[in-house]
């Protein structure tokens, strides 16, 4: 696995839209909530602009990061959330992850780590293309709305603890 | 304890289409010392549980599985005894080959269908519903007498496609959550997803007690708690992908010491 963010994608003014399934409009109910996931520019190994007009609340983005069966952020990650036990140890903490990232680079990887690291493990929390074998009930969803996913990049940006920021068990990985 | 294994379980597990992965049989291969059963990954008081037959919940399943043995049924009302006697000599090691190749179709058939086959054909009883009580504690009975006992796949080359195939689904990332089987228990394996140990996946010990469960259950069963994990549509039990998938788990785990019946977390 490379050194987080050691592979900055270059994709000039690639627009990458996720396909709403049409299946899942006519299988699943839950589907009413899915939203026809917005249009977004990847430049530089970021998404520079917002998914949404509204600014993100990092309040509600901690949450989400906290919450296992929402974010599941934790499932692999550790962070600064002391009231939290059970962090996995399969990613880099999320501790300085506001120092070393820009709000567009957390934005990218939130959206589609695949375009920063095509083999990671993180799932892409705005994209339904590309997935096989999703049961009628998540189909067509994405993991996070816009609205979410500008919640989180907010509250990860005010991740600045560089102290906290190495995780040399995966660096040495 | 329940907490971080419902973690996994409530998270439920998934991936994407790289649809036409690698092949070759050897990539996921650890070496055999590296391998690990998932009782390796298991506290002291679970692999106690599992060492010790008077504390093993498995050995209930496999004690119904003996009556089992031994009652005459179906239609012929003859038992298995009557054809296979004592299943101490005929059904070692037996557990071990399976999958194999049925000769009649010549397709794969798992343990759980070759039983089936003695029920329906043989006794001419009614089949045993996959993952019923019956079922498990036959295949806990029969596994029984592989315990101690290598894994040994056949190295039959008509089997070669199904394995491979098996392989494919293994490598193919999958669901929602867009996870390969190969991401979790090849690359990841000893993380922890959560506080639950990610092992790498051996068949070693099924049927298994798993604690979760409070019950016995297949390699079947617990392969679709990791798929509907990661937000995947399980396969049907009994379907040529779950039987395509153990045939490659066996050969990955082959040599490996049966320990029916496991008792997993
Ligand atoms: C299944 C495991 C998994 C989940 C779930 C997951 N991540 Fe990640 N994440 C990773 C891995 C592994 C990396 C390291 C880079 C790579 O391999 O893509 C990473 C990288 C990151 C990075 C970049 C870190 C850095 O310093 O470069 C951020 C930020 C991040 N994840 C945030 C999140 C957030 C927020 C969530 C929940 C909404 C989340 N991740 C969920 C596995 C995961
Ligand atoms: C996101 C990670 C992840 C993915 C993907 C995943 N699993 Fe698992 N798997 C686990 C974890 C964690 C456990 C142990 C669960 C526990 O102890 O509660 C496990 C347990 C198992 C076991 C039990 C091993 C034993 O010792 O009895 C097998 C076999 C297995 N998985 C096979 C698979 C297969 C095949 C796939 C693909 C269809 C798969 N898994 C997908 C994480 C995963
Ligand atoms: C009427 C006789 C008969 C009865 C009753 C019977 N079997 Fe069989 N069984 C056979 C024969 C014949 C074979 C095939 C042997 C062969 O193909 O080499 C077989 C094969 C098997 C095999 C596969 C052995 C191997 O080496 O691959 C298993 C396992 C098995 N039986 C289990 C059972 C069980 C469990 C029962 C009771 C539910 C049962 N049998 C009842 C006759 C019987």
């Amino acid at each position: 696995m490379p050194k987080p963010g050691s592979r900055r994608s270059r994709m000039m003014f690639s627009v990458d839209r996720p396909a709403l399934a049409l299946a899942s409009l006519l299988l699943s109910a839950g589907c009413a909530f899915a939203e026809d996931p917005a249009r977004y520019v990847i430049e530089n190994g970021a998404i520079a602009s917002p998914l949404t007009g509204q600014p993100g609340d990092p309040a509600r983005g901690r949450k989400i990061v906290a919450e296992r069966q929402k974010g599941l952020c934790l499932l692999c990650h550790q962070g600064p959330f002391p009231e939290e036990r059970f962090q996995g140890d399969l990613a880099p903490t999320l501790a300085g992850a506001g120092s070393r990232l820009s709000e567009g680079e957390l934005r990218l990887r939130l959206v589609d780590g695949t375009k920063v690291n095509p083999e990671t493990i993180m799932p892409s929390y705005y994209r339904t293309d590309h997935l096989q074998r999703v049961p009628p009930a998540f189909a067509g969803r994405t993991l996070l709305t816009a609205a979410e996913i500008e919640d989180v990049v907010a509250f990860l940006s005010t991740l600045r603890d560089e102290a906290k920021a190495g995780n040399p068990s995966k660096e040495a990985k | 304890m329940g907490g971080r294994a419902s973690a996994f379980l409530l998270v439920g597990f998934a991936a994407l289409g790289l649809g036409l992965a690698s092949l070759s049989a050897q990539t996921a291969d650890a070496p055999p010392s590296d391998r690990k059963s998932g009782f390796d990954y298991m506290g002291p008081d679970s692999q106690a549980m599992q060492k010790d037959d008077l504390s093993n919940p498995g050995m209930l399943g496999v004690l119904d599985g003996e009556a089992m043995w031994n009652a005459p049924a179906g239609t012929t009302q003859k038992s298995c005894a009557a054809c296979h006697g004592d299943a101490r000599e005929s059904m070692k090691g037996v557990a071990a080959k399976y999958p194999l190749l049925d000769e009649a179709t010549k397709t794969p058939i798992d343990l759980v269908g070759r039983i089936d086959q003695c029920r329906v054909d043989r006794q001419q009883a009614a089949a045993l519903p996959r993952e019923g009580r019956e079922s498990l504690a036959l295949t806990a009975f029969v596994g029984l007498q592989s315990r101690g006992m290598p894994l040994a796949p056949p190295d039959d080359a008509r089997l070669t496609p199904f394995r491979k195939a098996g392989e494919a689904l293994y490598t193919r990332r999958m669901g929602q959550l867009n996870f390969s089987c190969a991401q979790c228990h090849d690359d990841n394996a000893g993380g922890h997803l959560g506080s639950a140990p990610i092992p790498q996946a051996h068949p070693t010990g099924y049927p298994i007690y798993r604690l979760e469960w409070q019950s016995l259950g297949s390699l079947q069963r617990r392969l679709r708690n990791c798929m509907v994990g990661t937000r995947a549509e399980p396969f049907a039990y009994g379907s040529p992908e779950f039987i395509n998938l153990e045939l490659y788990l066996n050969w990955r785990a082959r040599g490996m010491e049966v320990e029916t019946p496991g008792v997993r977390p």
